[in-house]
């Protein structure tokens, strides 16, 4: 059997992104003993994830340079898969872990919503921040031809990254209106420190075309994609490419707040103007409660840590920093609407659950999520349901229901560590 | 220039930068990482880490994310695709 380790945190952080570090950072300023888990090698989360061979990015040199000087304890590759009362179970490779804290902060970021069309499964389709972290991880796409689809301001990053790695980028469609995407580059233009980055993408994508309504209808190839069908303006046309990167905005990683039983509205985690849930003791910062991106995300984590540590003089003080960057939520939510044409993508033969291959058709029939699992096995798989799940709600208006431990599939060893008083009721 | 570590995937040995994660190993040997479960190839969709469609042996250690672990020197991976 696995050896189990066990940690005991003043404050237990979940998730090394910005939102995560800044808690963690602010928390230990009280001296207090904090821990902060993350279930990737290497802490920084997907924006700050660094490439192999590069420096990292000097705005956040600064963070990872107070990190590393700091007494927080960074516990990485550890995937948290079940919350009991002052308590959390995860696993790494090679051992479980039992960490029982004393104020918990949930900084567990979001990731991207993928809606299936045909051919969406084939290899080399992938998401535009999924393209971009692989980029980041070695993967060499220089000389390649990519073309970006879907919605929001991450589309543009990655073409930006993955033209300064060597890439050719074809295009970036984008489904979101042309009017819609003006008036989104104009109200950003206001937000302090925006600006300048507005610039340096335009300068940095210059030549690269750049169509709204805009979106993929089909992707083609013999084992991986050679070609994508798109939509633009009510015409078609093909386009060949080595890769397809597709992203239509993000989805936030809810599952362990509402593990915790924290209250969500509209899939977001409510929180108080400390950052706390509807759970005392237990926080949330960063995209969770809101998509605001990586300055809000880097205030709402300190106001998070002061006040998980009785600080709330200190987390006051940011409360009108955070207000100016909270603005970017609600221009986000404007600019980038889903439209209803990209409900009609999928052909009845198309995948739509990718763990357990279930068609479009097979959803049809049922009249609910539960339904659809119990009968069809969508959302069953090893991913369980964190790829399709957000689809159907979106093509089928489903609501999806409460979170079951264990939050990851996990070895019967990790589960049998539990201690008793906290194990899952099933 | 940066470092390399090799390893094997299905047998062929395979170079990629040191820091690498055994999923870029993988699409550089030109294979896909698994087959679904009606037998269609699969790669990485999310690189994150939640959407298991970059499960591979590592070691002989079955169904492991390839997109979060890092590649070591002498390696052995292995792909249904």
């Amino acid at each position: 059997m696995d050896s189990v380790k066990h940690l005991r945190f003043d404050v237990a952080i979940v998730g090394a992104g910005p939102a995560g570090i800044a808690a963690a950072l602010t928390a230990a300023d009280s001296g207090r003993n904090v821990g902060l888990i993350d279930d990737n090698p290497a802490a920084g989360g997907q924006i700050w994830r660094v490439a192999h061979d590069s420096a990292r990015p000097s705005a956040s040199s600064i963070w990872f340079d107070r990190l590393n000087k700091s007494a927080v304890q960074i516990v990485r590759g550890a995937r948290v898969f079940h919350a009991a009362k002052g308590e959390l179970a995860a696993e790494s490779d090679d051992c479980a872990i039992q960490i029982s804290y004393g104020k918990l902060i949930l900084a567990t970021g979001a990731r991207e919503l993928f809606l299936p069309f045909p051919g969406w499964t084939l290899p080399n389709v992938m998401g535009a921040g999924g393209l971009q972290a692989l980029v980041k991880s070695g993967l060499d796409i220089s000389g390649k031809r990519i073309v970006i689809a879907g919605t929001g301001p991450l589309l543009l990053a990655v073409a930006a990254y993955a033209r300064k790695s060597g890439a050719k980028v074809i295009g970036i469609c984008e489904q979101t209106t042309r009017s819609r995407m003006a008036r989104f580059g104009l109200q950003m233009m206001l937000v302090p420190g925006k600006a300048a980055e507005a610039l340096r993408f335009a300068y940095d994508l210059r030549g690269i075309p750049h169509w709204t309504d805009c979106w993929p209808v089909a992707a083609f190839g013999n084992r991986r994609v050679e070609s994508v069908r798109i939509s633009r303006r009510g015409q078609t046309s093909e386009i060949e490419c080595d890769y397809l990167a597709c992203g239509f905005h993000l989805i936030l990683n809810v599952e362990l707040p509402r593990m915790c039983g924290c209250r969500l509205r509209e899939n977001f985690v409510q929180v108080d103007e400390y950052q706390q849930t509807s759970v005392a003791g237990i926080f949330c910062a960063g995209e969770p409660t809101g998509i605001g991106g990586l300055e809000l995300a880097l205030v709402e984590g300190e106001i998070a840590g002061y006040a998980a540590t009785n600080w709330e003089d200190r987390a006051k003080h940011l409360f009108a920093k955070r207000a100016r960057f909270r603005k970017v939520v609600r221009i986000l939510q404007d600019a980038f609407p889903l439209r209803p044409e990209l409900k009609n993508l999928a052909r009845p033969d198309t995948l739509v659950c990718r763990c357990e291959d279930v068609p479009h058709e097979r959803l049809c029939e049922h009249a609910s999520w539960r339904a659809a699992k119990l009968h069809a096995r969508c959302g069953m798989g090893p991913c369980q349901g964190r790829v399709c799940a957000p689809a159907v709600e979106f093509l089928f208006g489903w609501q999806i229901d409460a979170v079951r431990p264990p939050l990851f599939p996990v070895r019967c060893s990790s589960l049998a560590a539990i201690p008793s008083h906290s194990a899952p009721r099933i | 220039m940066s470092e390399s570590v090799s390893v094997r995937v299905n047998g062929n040995l395979v170079a990629v930068r040191a820091g690498s994660t055994v999923a870029v190993a993988v699409l550089a040997s030109g294979a896909t990482c698994r087959a679904s479960v009606t037998g269609q190839p699969r790669s990485p969709l999310c690189g994150m880490g939640t959407c298991f469609e970059c499960r591979v042996a590592i070691n002989g250690e079955p169904r492991r994310r390839s997109c979060q672990v890092l590649c070591e020197a002498n390696m052995e991976i292995e792909t249904d695709g």
